[in-house]
């Protein structure tokens, strides 16, 4: 166990954790964040993906070790049920959820992808989200929702 | 002592408790916690430990003195709307704005025992003249005449609105609900008579109200199982067997000692789990570990699976049996004959199973995701050796589960080590022991055999099927029917061979859709089918399966469907009709006929006979299939029409439309419809083409995502096209399972209609498309 500084949703975080633990542990366990989801532990299906530095990724795979000196955002990060971000707004107008395990890895692996390229087509957007998985196949209102966040984003 | 979790105690203040002496002595049972400490300021009763709700009034609706409404149901959300939609109903039926009622789902100690949230049955359920929908309707009634002796009015001059009771004619004079009945109990049996609001005067129901959990959903507010947490809560893991039916040999304590966070290695029969402080601690010290199993018996190849089935014993039911089927098979102009093969599929759930059990000397917490809070609390308590009095359970939401995922079994793991260690425990499965041990849909084997006249119209109709089954549910009492049960020592529901079927007595209940819809379905004088063919027998052999199996998604509705809508649409390509055409012909049923021609409609269908005329085999070909239901027999209609595109040369099929019509009833709420069929159809798509679980002679092999192929995110999607059926005369029926019925057989016969090659197997891989079609003559 070691005392490790993480910067999360810009708040600084200070955790007494193993160096190896997976970064989604810490998150869940010791930050007690709801956003970040343990669906595989493999880095198979993208429910456990956190924006670190302005890229998605695995927290599943990846060791806090890692990503001490990087800014991580969690679905918490963005908004809140009262401000929601943008593109957690187009998910609730656009109703894109059933059981909504998945939203957080989805809506913040459209995110960090649409960050990058603000001009992305819809296949562009579907090829971003080619490692995600939906098992309610809330698909067709996730990119309606997707979509219209980067129309909005990109206008 | 007992903990709730912070957003529980929001949820039950929010809720208006304390109601501790409104309850009491309600009728309802008291159920007494020995926590005093937990329940203090929240008294909780339930009723009735049989599934069939209440008769009593106040075990569903309070009002508060501020008029505010809680409703109590025993039927819960897990994704498919149903949280929102029994809101709606409440606020409808009761004459409240949406924004005053609070629903409070499966709480043992709090709602009504429903039994089991499952096989799309809380819309009729809870929607139509019993139960939450006749309590609201009871409530209103009862209010009404109440207002009427305080108002001093007939209650035929009163109406109900926004909360209040007011006289017709002068709307000022007028009583609010809280003011009527605030903080009492109503004290009165469910009315069967009491009127509910017809679907055409619905302001609330039927509109598409936005899902009440989705800001939290979408802002990583909401809570799941998975983040429960509670004071003093340790980790814990489980570790499987090396292979079904392997036992403990020996567990070797030595090799985790001084690990990490280790609180104790728990053996049990031959269920073994740890407890940890934290997760990841837990997580590796079940991975180190060492125990040595006693390997469970050889598995048969899976190549021979659907060859196996049919050499097992079984136990025979037979549905239907005109006595005349092999007569009229034999004197028919032609027969035609196909067999069928639906592999094992998995749930799969998103996020593996997950829940929190505080197990403590006389009584327990359990924060389960389960389906079947009371069965849960009682099998739990037989697991645990406590009365079923003595256990709470709560449900949690959990990742998507469409049938019996890990959540009963990861409950009861939670519980044992609980009790083992005498502190909360938090299990978490891993993906492998998710997918390795979960309850799989059911193998088939289907042969089909159909006699035709010489004017190409089906006289005799048979079917005979052999499926793989083992556990399930566990209902009540068959803790044994998951993994965990049964590595306790406990056993799965009993096997009894019965050869041959004794002959059909009952009227025939198609609730499993093994009867086609084409036939008459007649026993003694009933006539129970949705179709016209009079000679008809309807066989099934149940083996045991080697696995797991339970409820998934429209489970064996799905693959019966698979093989009669396929085999329908390979009789109408026989006699060159076309395949809509063809299926009304043997029709009889209103309501699937309706949703036939509205999807047809939808679709703009082009009558002609499958396959499409023959063009080029290279190159990609394009076909269209249809496939209808009546779910269950009588519990939604749904037809549905599939475009797909096959490229011939990697046999890959792109799906580029699909047509859904279905029928269920008067419409609660459409938006939310809409989004069960779309992903119905887009979970029957992935079902379709890609999903197997696979083996090899010692256990199970699909283990992850690159093992188990669901269709990602990012797969081409098709155009959805939903013809949404109002029936505002019908009763409610069920919405969830209905398109996925048919999702298989609709694209078997796009792709026959594509090609010409039909492919009788699921899933429709590339490679098995490609072989089919280089084995065209």
């Amino acid at each position: 166990m070691a005392t490790l500084n993480l910067k999360v949703n810009g708040r600084s975080r200070a955790v007494d954790v193993d160096p190896a633990t997976p970064l989604l542990f810490v998150l869940s366990d010791d930050l007690e964040l709801r956003g970040p989801k343990f669906g595989c532990g493999l880095g198979q299906c993208g429910s456990c993906t956190v924006i670190s530095n302005g890229q998605a990724i695995r927290s599943c795979i990846t060791p806090v070790s890692a990503v001490m000196s990087a800014e991580i955002t969690t679905l918490e990060g963005l908004g809140t049920p009262e401000k929601p971000h943008r593109i957690q707004q187009a998910f609730i107008d656009e109703q894109a959820a059933q059981c909504g395990f998945c939203l957080s890895g989805v809506m913040l692996t459209a995110k960090a992808f649409l960050d990058k390229n603000p001009r992305a087509t819809d296949e562009q957007i579907q090829q971003a989200l080619s490692g995600v998985l939906c098992r309610c196949f809330g698909n067709v209102r996730m990119l309606k929702a997707i979509s219209r966040y980067a129309k909005g984003a990109s206008a | 002592m007992t903990t709730l979790t912070s957003d529980a105690r929001r949820a039950l203040t929010r809720a208006g408790f304390s109601r501790r002496s409104f309850l009491k002595g309600s009728g309802a049972v008291i159920v007494t916690f020995a926590s005093a400490s937990v329940m203090d300021d929240m008294s909780v009763f339930a009723q009735g430990f049989n599934g069939t709700g209440s008769p009593q009034l106040d075990s569903w609706i309070a009002i508060a003195a501020d008029g505010s409404v809680t409703a109590y149901t025993g039927k819960c959300e897990f994704g498919q709307g149903l949280h929102t939609a029994q809101m709606q109903l409440v606020a409808e039926e009761l004459c409240v704005p949406f924004s005053r009622v609070r629903l409070i789902q499966c709480d043992t100690s709090m709602t009504p025992d429903q039994g089991t949230t499952s096989g799309q049955q809380s819309h009729p359920t809870n929607f139509n003249r019993t139960n939450l929908a006749l309590a609201a309707a009871t409530a209103r009634e009862t209010l009404i005449r109440l207002a009427a002796t305080q108002l001093n009015a007939p209650m035929q001059n009163l109406v109900a609105r926004d909360g209040a009771v007011s006289v017709r004619a002068t709307p000022s004079r007028r009583v609010s609900y809280g003011a009527l009945i605030g903080g009492k109990k109503f004290n009165v049996q469910l009315n069967p008579k009491a009127a509910r609001i017809h679907p055409r005067d619905w302001t609330v129901l039927g509109t598409p109200v936005q899902r009440v959990d989705m800001r939290a959903m979408a802002t990583g507010e909401f809570e799941f199982v998975h983040n429960v947490r509670v004071p003093g809560m340790l980790h814990g893991r489980v570790v499987r067997p090396s292979s079904p039916g392997a036992t403990v040999m020996s567990v070797d304590e030595g090799s985790v000692r001084g690990m990490p966070g280790l609180v104790k290695v728990v053996v049990k029969n031959n269920f073994i789990g740890v407890v940890a402080g934290k997760p990841w601690q837990a997580a590796q010290i079940a991975e180190k570990l060492r125990v040595t199993w006693t390997p469970g018996p050889r598995l048969s190849p899976q190549r021979d699976a659907y060859e196996q089935i049919r050499k097992e014993p079984s136990t025979d039911t037979l549905l239907v049996d005109s006595g005349d089927v092999d007569k009229m098979l034999a004197s028919a102009a032609t027969v035609l004959r196909a067999t069928y093969h639906h592999p094992y599929q998995m749930h799969g759930s998103i996020g593996t199973s997950c829940a929190v059990a505080d197990v403590q000397a006389d009584e327990a917490t359990v924060w389960s995701a389960t389906q079947s809070v009371f069965p849960t609390r009682n099998t739990t308590a037989a697991i645990l050796g406590l009365k079923p009095e003595q256990v709470r359970v709560i449900y949690t939401r959990g990742a998507g589960c469409y049938g019996i995922n890990g959540a009963d079994t990861v409950s009861y793991d939670a519980a044992v080590l609980s009790q083992a260690v005498g502190k909360p425990v938090r299990v978490q499965l891993s993906r492998k022991d998710e997918m390795a041990w979960e309850n799989y849909g059911n193998l088939f084997a289907i042969d089909q055999r159909a006699g035709i006249d010489a004017s190409g119209t089906i006289v005799a109709w048979d079917y005979e099927a052999w499926s793989a089954a083992r556990g399930g549910r566990p209902g009540y009492n068959t803790p044994g029917n998951v993994v965990t049960g049964t590595l306790l020592g406990l056993n799965p529901a009993p096997f009894n061979p019965r050869t041959p079927a004794p002959a059909p007595t009952q009227p025939l209940n198609n609730n499993l859709n093994t009867a086609p819809s084409y036939i008459a379905g007649r026993v003694e004088s009933s006539h129970n089918g949705a179709g016209v063919v009079r000679s008809e027998r309807v066989l099934s052999h149940r083996v045991r399966s080697p696995f797991f199996t339970g409820p998934l998604r429209a489970p064996e509705r799905l693959q019966n469907t698979f093989a009669h809508e396929c085999f329908m649409d390979e009789v109408a390509a026989h006699v060159k009709a076309d395949p809509v055409e063809y299926r009304l012909r043997h029709l009889n049923h209103p309501r699937l006929k309706g949703a036939i021609q509205a999807a047809a409609k939808a679709a703009n269908w082009q009558a002609r006979p499958s396959p499409r005329p023959a063009t080029d085999t290279t190159g990609t070909a394009s076909g269209r299939g249809m496939a209808c239901v009546c779910y269950e027999g009588d519990n939604g209609f749904v037809a549905m029409i599939a475009d797909v595109d096959v490229n011939q040369s990697t046999g890959q099929v792109h799906v580029t439309r699909l047509v859904v019509a279905q029928d269920c009833g008067p419409i609660s709420n459409p938006d939310g419809m809409r989004n069960q069929i779309e992903g119905g159809a887009l979970q029957g798509m992935s079902r379709a083409l890609g999903e197997m679980v696979t083996w090899d002679e010692e256990k199970i092999t699909s283990i992850d995502w690159r093992t188990y192929r669901s269709l990602p995110l990012g797969f081409a999607i098709p155009r959805i096209q939903t013809v949404l059926i109002n029936q505002p005369d019908e009763e409610a029926c069920g919405s969830g399972e209905t398109a996925i019925t048919v999702v298989a057989a609709a694209l078997g016969n796009a792709i026959f209609d594509a090609t010409g090659v039909r492919i009788r197997e699921v899933p429709f891989t590339p490679e098995r498309v490609k072989a089919a079609m280089n084995s065209r003559s």
